[in-house]
């Protein structure tokens, strides 16, 4: 296995800024992507000017060669957009990042997401405009518009074929709530919510309630990337990159809504070739961190990623299995991004690594293997395995 | 009549032309798909050339516009302006048994709070809004 990043790169920095409600940011986006950026650096007690690489996705605003000017940084050797998928690339940005560690195209590369939808606009709304042509002509002006829109008739399809019953979106919800409380970052921390709360919050769209879906936040996160052979120079416990990959199943882009396998989260040919680069099991991931856009898409992605049967989803999706320390399968630890805070999903990623740290405000014991889905139902989605030093 | 409030964007064909033959059959009440003229599959939306022979004979051919409810949604909360005092309604994403089941998207005709079930049979039925500028044709669904 010499074609692989198995253990040749590791997260040595993490930075987030505080996260804001959506508008809510005393800063414009580009800062907020330096202030993340120079917080992972500090994180990793290194120089921005080691910096000379740069990873992101979903056409960060923030690019690379002008967050070099800003940095000073001498050398830029990387810079990288992943394509399309909107939090789909999370991962996907990480893999990218890593291949070119491990190449040694560059040798410190930051990995970033900065968002501000009260500057730049929300990705809740419809277009506001007098025509619209191309896909969208086939399904806008029908009040078809919105993420949530589109994504709900994936999941009532998936539904419908394995007999799935809201209380298993439900669970999904409770689960992300009940870990912001303890994370002093979360957005949602002070704000508990319960299953009469769940059940009275009013419709979105079917079967999404108002607790099923994202948050809209402003903030920017950030990770530092370094050869794995360097990671035990940082000052914390490194966390290695087991695997992390992208990509879709058969004509997953088909246009309006006609992908062949419909009722997917995309993860069906992306999670077997995850598992095989890390040479993990399903049963060896300690930790996950599953991109909510909507519950529906975290059930859809931890079937696809083999943590359960699609026809066990009422059983596997109780509140209790989901929450750390003692679930089955702890999932989203930070509340992520339901409760946490929404930066598109790369605090996903931060969150997995510091169950590899020790370091979550709820933590996992002994937490090995951490495995992030990064944004379900789009295309590509991408997905990554972190592990502590004792998995290389 | 329109099943949802005025104001949404209005749909164009394609500057590209792509998709230009679906919107002038609409507007004469038919359904047009595209069809490769190569392997006679359908696909949709349309494209530049079949998905599955890679032939460039790709044109559009008048189908039955019946198909099958394959999934759907009741929508409750606005995310456009005009839609604000529209109160809850109903997408469907129709399957075409005959047309290699590809998947339309519209609206269900009929109360917004009925009960839908995936499988019902649905024709289309066209819904002209000649009295604006550009005058457009939305393909919506009934059942049968």
């Amino acid at each position: 296995m010499s074609r692989t990043v198995r253990g040749k790169v590791a997260v040595v920095g993490l930075g987030e800024t505080q996260y804001y409600k959506r508008g809510e940011a005393p800063d414009a986006e580009f800062k907020l992507a330096l202030k993340a950026i120079l917080a992972a650096c500090e994180d990793a007690g290194i120089s921005p000017k080691q910096v000379d690489g740069f990873a992101s996705f979903s056409n960060d605003r923030s690019d690379p060669s002008h967050l070099a000017a800003a940095l000073g940084i001498d050398d830029l050797r990387f810079s990288n957009m992943q394509w399309g998928g909107g939090g789909g690339g999370g991962s996907g940005a990480i893999a990218n990042a890593a291949a070119a560690v491990a190449t040694g195209m560059a040798e410190c590369v930051v990995v970033f997401r900065a968002l501000a939808q009260g500057q730049f606009g929300r990705f809740g709304q419809g277009p506001q405009r007098d025509v619209i042509a191309g896909d969208g002509a086939h399904t806008i002006p029908y009040g078809l518009m919105s993420p949530a829109q589109s994504f709900a008739m994936k999941v009532t399809r998936f539904m419908h074929d394995h007999g799935v019953e809201q209380n298993a979106l439900r669970a999904i919800s409770l689960a992300s709530y009940h870990h912001a409380q303890n994370n002093p970052r979360a957005v949602m921390y002070g704000r508990p919510l319960d299953e009469e709360k769940y059940d009275n919050s009013r419709w979105i769209v079917e079967p999404f309630h108002l607790f099923d879906c994202c948050l809209e936040n402003d903030g920017a996160a950030a990770m530092v990337l370094v050869a794995a052979e360097r990671a035990r120079d940082f000052p914390h416990k490194p966390a290695y990159i087991l695997s992390a990959l992208s990509g879709s199943h058969y004509r997953a882009g088909a246009s309006v809504h006609n992908t062949p396998d419909y009722a997917s989260s995309t993860f069906k040919t992306v999670a077997p070739r995850l598992y095989d680069m890390a040479q993990v099991k399903p049963a060896d991931v300690d930790v996950l961190q599953c991109y909510e856009n909507f519950t529906g898409g975290v059930l859809m992605s931890m079937v696809e990623h083999q943590f359960c049967d699609p026809d066990g989803c009422n059983e596997f999706f109780v509140k209790d299995n989901l929450i750390a320390p003692s679930g089955k399968l702890p999932t989203n630890t930070s509340g992520g991004n339901l409760a946490e805070c929404y930066m598109h999903g790369l605090g996903l990623n931060i969150e997995a690594v510091r169950q590899i740290r020790g370091q979550s405000t709820n933590q996992v014991d002994d937490a090995d293997v951490a495995l992030v889905a990064s944004g379900p139902m789009v295309t590509p989605v991408s997905s990554s395995i972190f592990g502590t030093e004792a998995t290389l | 009549m329109s099943y949802l409030n005025s104001g949404l964007p209005k749909p164009v064909p394609a500057p590209d032309g792509l998709d230009s033959p679906f919107w002038e059959a609409a507007s004469r009440d038919v359904l047009m798909l595209q069809r490769c003229g190569s392997c006679h599959e359908f696909q949709w939306g349309p494209e530049w050339i079949c998905h599955r022979c890679h032939s460039e004979d790709v044109g559009f051919q008048e189908v039955r516009p019946v198909g099958n409810i394959y999934s759907y949604e009741r929508v409750w909360h606005p995310v456009h302006p005009a839609l604000k005092d529209q109160g809850p309604y109903i997408i469907v994403l129709v399957e075409m048994p005959e047309c290699s089941n590809v998947r339309l998207v519209g609206n269900l005709m009929g109360d917004a709070e009925q009960s839908v079930e995936i499988g019902t049979p649905v024709q289309a039925f066209f819904e002209h809004h000649r009295d604006v500028e550009p005058s457009f044709t939305l393909v919506q669904w009934e059942k049968v």
